[in-house]
């Protein structure tokens, strides 16, 4: 079993030395307040000075790379946009960040076949752009996609609002060809969708960057539905619009998507850039989408019209047209940024549990941050039954920090508690790798580590995330790892 | 944390405007320095980041941080998509005048900037004899000669128009009366690069809203706005400008305006915002500014019947589209002109790399930052490109020439008037 490599205490003058022989001058960053920069990812509370950013153009750039890192005995860790929210492309223990923001090529776009093939770097709202006028998407769209990377997406198995009907990021990766932490470069998968023998996409979908360095995806592309209908259900609480999501789940139908949004979140976004006009007085809005033939359209609004009236429905408002449905998307990605508007800091929480309990869990959750005084407000996926309590508080106030971390932790037992999970789309990365231990057993964990130690074997990659780091650590019914103990930078 | 940072001491309001940032990313693909140079450094989260760093003393203030609020733009791209409402564009002021004043913003080009901006272009009558020797020189071919010696003379004599002969720098006339039935009275501000080098337009903004019925006043005192010295970290004297044109369009020639209209997009802005540079004394100005598309689309434009078959793409000036949030007004007032058809082109709303003086100060950023927008231009392939900022309108132009282009640079008001003197005199 692998043990977290320490700290890099190799000469660093070498290092950027040997680097920047490979992907230049420009593309190597070394000076301190430029690595103060990368220091962590949307989880800002958890920073480390990296040794050294590198900025690769190719796949062979990245494979030189890591061959040196391997050789000098550094850990590394990949890194796209750095929007993730777990830590994942945090650099511990001194690792070099091989970012992959400069891979930014679509390589191939084949419609005949439904599928391209992409950089790492690219953007993933980009992708749907390019394919748009050829009549297709990417399906998989987190709400920072205008951010994000599909490299990015790949290692957190990122889903969004239209994971509910389309799945997440591993339903549409066909193929990946990726670097491993030997330097070797391998392609798994294919670009058909079939693939004799391990699954071995599936296991690098999710694997947040502990398994090796995605460097080309082969993804799937959907066809843009002939008919979208974008309906806001108006209610005055939280729970009836959780009791809507049931009931139209129930009927049989699938929406391509059902979001919940809370006051506090509504009343942020209407005084942002993405405001789009939703009911500021509402306690919430479920905003649910159809997608399909058009002829199916009618019949579906009659039926949720209905449910939405068995739950007491204010008012539902249909987007008029494509420009207003792109309006209340916007303001449901703009959400999480428009908290910042209450406070300098936001944590996002990320758990599912099953959809059944959504109205009682949203119920003890409100409670929770009631009981620790915490400004709370609730954004999600709610088909899936992925939550997100949003926490806006201020970092350099201690106490408010403290009540933030064991208020969070409560929530997150509570989730697992009714059956739910740590995380649905975020990742564990640093943020829940302690909490592993909540959900899984000593042997489960192990056969984790054990697979990572397959393509990981000396534990350079992305060391410290995921996976708690010894069977000691983990069995001892770890405790919420306090962050004023991990030196900010 | 320490409140006795450098940075914290220069200016302690920006260790607040950092908070403001979540660091969630979003604004990362807006900003055309990241998309370029793919940095975190080099984004708007990440100078935010930098700029709360230096603040908290975790970081020096020299070095990196003045580089990069070097490298920035000023696009405000990144406020367009920021949730969190981050005034990014005060800060990188802010932050640059703290910069400037910690002795930090060195080498010659900087010095340079500073005594032009603050000894020229702060006085019209100075600028006015600078462009007329500018004008001479060109004449004489004297800047072909000293292109041959000095690289940057070379550079920034491609980025020059040939200034325009005594009569198309003339001032603008302090009143023209409305035409038709009389809808009000505007003031316009003259600019100073719009009155040197595209008198045309100038005239042409006055006539086309003489058309639509206003008076228009062009009061006596008024200057530059300053926006170029705040860019440049000179909040003073652009506080001592904005000053002198509050004064200026107070009750012109005696009488209230209905508003206070700029044809450059970077004046609007700053008009805009006097009242953060001068609180309790700006209001009445930033209330009233308008640029002149965003006024004509808002009165209602008379609509032209002369027509002007031509396929034109407009392109958004950033201090119009992302610094006051306009792009939808003058596509109506183009699409408003009989023949005209509007094209589409990819890019339209990043920054031109013109960006005040940042194509002198960040050459060759300025050209990469250039480059997508004219391969998306090159694509759509018009006989006009419309944008509605002198900087925007020398920087493309240069760039289309030197592609060999055949599109010619326009600014919007410039196609109206054309439609509007193809209209029957009396109609519009
Ligand atoms: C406002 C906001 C909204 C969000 N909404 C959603 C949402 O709706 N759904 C969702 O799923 N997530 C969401 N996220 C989280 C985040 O955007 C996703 O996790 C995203 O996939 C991260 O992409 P990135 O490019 O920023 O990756 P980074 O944050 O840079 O990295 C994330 C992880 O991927 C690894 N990695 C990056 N590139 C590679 C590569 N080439 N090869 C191997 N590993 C790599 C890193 O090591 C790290 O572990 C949101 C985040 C924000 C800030
Ligand atoms: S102003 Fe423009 S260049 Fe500067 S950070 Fe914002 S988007 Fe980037
Ligand atoms: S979008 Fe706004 S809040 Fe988000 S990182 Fe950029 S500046 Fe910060």
């Amino acid at each position: 079993m692998s043990e977290p490599p320490l700290t890099f205490s190799g000469s660093p003058a070498i290092l950027i030395e040997r680097l920047i022989a490979v992907v230049g001058e420009d593309h190597c960053l070394s000076r301190p307040e430029e690595l103060f920069t990368y220091g962590c990812d949307g989880l800002t509370l958890d920073a480390h000075r990296p040794s050294v950013v590198v900025l690769p153009k190719s796949s062979q750039e990245v494979a030189a790379a890591v061959a040196i890192c391997r050789e000098l005995g550094c850990p590394f860790v990949p890194r796209g946009a750095g929007t993730g929210l777990s830590g994942g492309a945090t650099p511990l223990f001194g690792a070099v960040v091989i970012c992959c923001s400069r891979m930014g090529e679509i390589l191939e776009i084949d419609a005949e076949n439904r599928i391209a093939v992409v950089q790492p770097g690219v953007v993933n709202a980009h992708l749907s752009r390019a394919v748009a006028d050829l009549g297709l998407f990417y399906a998989p769209d987190p709400s920072s996609q205008q951010a994000c990377t599909i490299g990015g997406n790949v290692a957190e198995n990122s889903g969004g609002p239209h994971t509910l009907k389309y799945g997440t990021t591993t339903n549409h990766v066909l193929a990946v060809e990726m670097v491993l932490p030997d330097a070797s470069t391998v392609r798994l998968g294919s670009p058909t969708g079939f693939s004799p023998g391990y699954d071995l996409v599936g296991a690098v979908v999710g694997s947040e960057g502990t398994l090796g360095i995605v460097t080309e995806i082969t993804v799937r592309l959907m066809a843009i539905p002939e008919a979208v209908e974008t309906i806001l259900a108006i209610f005055d609480d939280v729970p009836s619009a959780c009791r809507l999501v049931g009931g139209i789940i129930r009927s049989g139908m699938v929406p391509a998507a059902l979001e919940v949004v809370d006051q506090r979140t509504i009343r942020a976004v209407e005084a942002s850039v993405y405001a789009a006009g939703l009911p500021t007085e509402a306690g919430a809005v479920l905003i649910i989408e159809l997608d399909g033939a058009a002829c199916e359209m009618e019949g579906q609004l009659a039926r949720i019209r209905a449910l939405a009236e068995n739950e007491g429905v204010r008012d539902l408002r249909i987007a008029e047209n494509a420009e207003e449905r792109t309006l209340f998307w916007r303001a449901r990605k703009g959400a999480f940024g428009a908290m910042g508007r209450l406070a300098p800091d936001l944590y996002v929480h990320d758990a599912v549990v099953p959809r059944a309990s959504l109205p009682e869990v949203l119920e003890e959750i409100c409670a929770i941050g009631d009981r620790y005084s915490l400004k709370l407000s609730n954004v999600f996926h709610a088909g899936d039954g992925n939550l997100h309590p949003n926490i806006s508080f201020d970092r350099r106030d201690p106490d408010e920090l403290a009540r933030v971390l064991a208020a969070g932790r409560e929530m997150l037992e509570l989730c697992v508690r009714v059956g739910g999970v740590l995380t649905g789309e975020h990742g564990v990365g640093t943020e829940k790798r302690d909490y592993m231990g909540m959900l899984f057993s000593p042997d489960d964990l192990d056969a984790m580590r054990r697979l990572r130690d397959a393509f990981n074997p000396d534990g350079l990659c992305n060391p410290g995330k995921l996976i708690p780091t010894t069977r000691a650590c983990m069995e001892s019914n770890p405790k919420a790892r306090g962050y004023d103990e991990v030196p900010l930078e | 944390m320490s409140e006795t940072s450098p940075l914290f001491d220069l200016d302690p309001s920006l260790l607040d405007d950092s908070l403001d940032c979540v660091h969630c990313g979003l604004c990362l693909s807006a900003c055309p320095t990241y998309r370029i140079t793919g940095r975190e450094n080099s984004s708007p989260r990440g100078r935010i980041y930098l700029i709360r760093g230096a603040a908290e003393g975790k970081i020096e203030l020299g070095g990196v941080v003045a580089e990069e609020l070097g490298l920035c733009l000023g696009c405000r791209a990144c406020e367009s998509e920021c949730p969190s409402g981050v005034e990014y564009g005060a800060m990188l002021e802010k932050g640059r005048a703290a910069i400037a004043d910690a002795g930090l913003r060195k080498g010659w080009a900087y010095r340079l900037e500073g005594f032009a901006l603050r000894r020229i272009v702060a006085f019209p009558r100075r600028l006015h004899a600078a462009f007329s020797l500018l004008g001479l020189a060109q004449r004489l071919g004297m800047d072909r000669v000293a292109g041959l010696l000095l690289p940057f003379v070379d550079y920034a004599r491609g980025l020059l128009p040939r200034v325009p002969r005594a009569a198309a720098r003339r001032r603008l006339p302090a009143f023209t009366p409305a035409q038709g039935e009389r809808r009000g009275r505007v003031a316009l501000l003259e600019g100073c690069v719009m009155a040197e080098l595209f008198g045309d337009v100038n005239r042409a903004t006055v006539r086309v809203l003489a058309r639509n019925g206003y008076d228009v006043v062009v009061p006596e005192g008024q200057g530059c706005c300053g926006a170029l010295h705040a860019h440049a970290g000179d909040l003073s004297t652009s506080r001592r400008l904005a000053t002198k044109n509050v004064e200026a369009f107070a009750l012109p020639g005696g009488e209230p305006v209905d508003a206070v209209v700029s044809n450059s997009a970077g004046c609007g802005a700053a008009l805009g915002e006097t009242d953060q540079w001068l609180p309790g004394r700006g209001e009445e100005l930033a209330r009233q500014a308008r640029d002149v598309c965003e006024w004509l689309d808002e009165v209602g434009l008379r609509a032209p019947s002369g027509s002007l078959a031509a396929r034109v793409c407009y392109d958004d000036p950033c201090h119009l589209v992302h610094a006051q949030g306009i792009s939808s007004a003058p596509r109506r007032l183009l699409s408003a002109i009989p023949g005209l058809e509007l094209v589409a082109h990819a890019d339209a709303e990043s920054c031109c790399g013109a960006a005040g003086t940042y194509n002198l100060l960040q050459r060759e950023m300025s050209q990469r930052v250039l480059e997508p927008k004219l391969d998306a231009l090159a694509a759509a392939d018009p006989d006009w490109i419309a944008t509605g900022n002198p900087g925007c309108m020398l920087q493309i132009e240069a760039g289309v020439r030197a592609r060999g282009m055949a599109a010619r640079v326009v600014h919007p008001v410039e196609l109206l008037d054309r439609a509007y003197a193809g209209s029957a005199p009396g109609e519009s």
